[in-house]
């Protein structure tokens, strides 16, 4: 096989999957009117799977402060923060961010999927082992293979596996970095995390969670699962991104241990980028200002949530166990998802499509991502659509 | 040694064949992945079987180099020696 033959491989199967004229993957969008609508082709359609839980990437305070940003400090830092030098708004970010977390320190980076990349290979290393949830996000997956570490999976969502695989390693369970999410990004489920850090504290290992889908959905002030679960402290390392809940990108670390710091001295997502720009930083700060203040927008989020996942489990359609701003239909094959998708945007409702092996167990997934700002007629619509939708699916 | 590792290669056709159907035929040369149409994610899971099985732990790591089913019998029967 040479080369680009395994290219021709995908295309093909991408082409026995999906037909022709249908752009599933990176549908054109033509404008963008709001936080909820765009416009794709000739029609208006309502995102419903962007994961900007919170609304803000309309919010006029952070348009203001990228806008700014740009005015004073440019469009972009043009390299890496080791190579040339840390701006006072990346600093600031993350003070805030460990201020947040009453933690002692943070590290900001220029995407979530880097932020993963960067602490998790920063963290562990050659003769170290990871030890992660099966349904980990690809960025996990990742940051596990750039560390050189042994990569050792647990089941989903299973604290008792966990234990038995600690069990198992022995004394090398201290040089062990444990792996959560606090909500799984295919089924919205949150990690058992009472249970994960009994273990880990059992074991005398180390935990990092990740908090990306999480983040400004959780808790009284929107820390994640830590802040509802009252664990904050009793986790090592909180990973997230700035790209759901607030509304642009980046990603970010924070940790009580002192050895945070020393990654950016090792870690080489860190060291070989470029630092985030002056706009992302701005817009980051003034979001997160909103999104600890957001008691209300959670409130409305969880309003849209509960009303969503009731309307479709009462459809009988499969989701996933329990509700999040993450909601997943679980379709038997990728022909009926791909049917529910193409269905969905037909009546102006814009859903991610994902199927295996990107999925767990080999399903295929409509997944919906929910938000503050989604109104009461929009998701009256996106209910009535999927009850009419139910019939032609599944007959 | 050697019975060990038939053993180790019995038990893991037993699991493979509830993967790939009975109907399958499975010998220690046959290709994991272009054969028996296991993907990344089958596989994986497969081997968090094997560990239960065994009672091992298997670094996904090592996979990179296993491609038929003798030599994934052979990094289980690897692994499960050095524990002994």
């Amino acid at each position: 096989m040479s080369l680009l033959d395994k290219l021709d491989a995908v295309a093909a199967a991408r082409k026995a999957l999906l037909p022709e004229g249908i752009e599933v993957f990176g549908t054109p969008i033509e404008e963008v009117y709001s936080s909820t609508e765009a416009r794709i082709g000739d029609h208006r359609i309502l995102f419903l799977g962007t994961n900007n839980y919170l609304g803000l990437t309309f919010a006029q305070e952070c348009r203001d402060a990228a806008q700014e940003a740009i005015h004073s400090e440019g469009t972009g830092t043009t390299g890496s923060r080791m190579a040339n030098g840390s701006y006072s708004g990346h600093r600031a970010l993350e003070r805030e961010f460990a201020e947040f977390y009453q933690c002692r320190s943070c590290i900001v980076f220029t995407t979530g999927y880097q932020a993963n990349l960067a602490t998790i290979s920063g963290l562990a290393g050659p003769g170290d082992i990871v030890l992660i949830d099966g349904d980990s996000h690809a960025s996990i997956y990742d940051g596990c293979r750039l560390s050189g570490a042994e990569i050792i999976r647990f089941r989903h969502n299973d604290a008792a596996d966990l234990e038995k695989r600690l069990r198992r390693l022995g004394e090398r369970s201290r040089s062990t970095l444990i792996i959560a999410e606090g909500i799984y990004s295919m089924l919205g489920d949150r990690a058992p995390l009472a249970d994960i850090v009994k273990v880990k504290d059992a074991y005398n290992s180390t935990l990092l969670l990740d908090e990306a889908h999480s983040l400004g959905v959780l808790g009284e002030t929107g820390q994640g699962l830590v802040e509802e679960t009252g664990l904050l402290d009793r986790v090592d390392f909180i990973t997230g991104t700035f790209s759901k809940s607030l509304g642009g990108i980046g990603g970010y670390c924070v940790s009580n241990h002192p050895q945070l710091d020393q990654l950016r001295y090792v870690s080489r997502p860190y060291i070989f980028t470029a630092s985030p720009t002056p706009a992302t930083i701005a817009s980051t700060r003034a979001a997160l200002r909103l999104l600890r203040e957001g008691v209300e927008l959670r409130r409305q989020l969880w309003k849209n949530v509960h009303q969503l996942y009731s309307q479709l489990k009462e459809l009988g359609y499969r989701l996933g166990p329990e509700p999040s701003p993450v909601i997943a239909t679980i379709l038997e094959t990728p022909q009926q998802a791909l049917a529910l998708w193409k269905g969905l945007l037909e009546h102006g409702i814009y859903v991610n499509l994902v199927l295996p092996p990107a999925t767990p167990e080999g399903n295929s997934l409509v997944r919906c991502s929910v938000s503050a700002v989604h109104t009461s007629e929009q998701m009256n619509h996106v209910g009535k659509t999927f009850a009419k939708l139910r019939e032609t699916i599944f007959q | 040694m050697l019975n060990d590792y038939n053993d180790v290669l019995q038990k893991l056709c037993h699991h493979l064949k509830q993967l790939a159907g009975p109907e399958v035929e499975i010998t220690p040369q046959t290709d994991l992945i272009n054969e028996l149409a296991i993907d990344s994610v089958k596989l994986l899971n497969l081997i968090m079987e094997i560990e239960d099985e065994f009672d091992i732990s298997v670094p996904i790591n090592a996979l990179a180099d296993v491609q038929t089913v003798h030599e994934l019998a052979n990094l289980i029967h690897r692994i499960r020696s050095q524990k002994q």
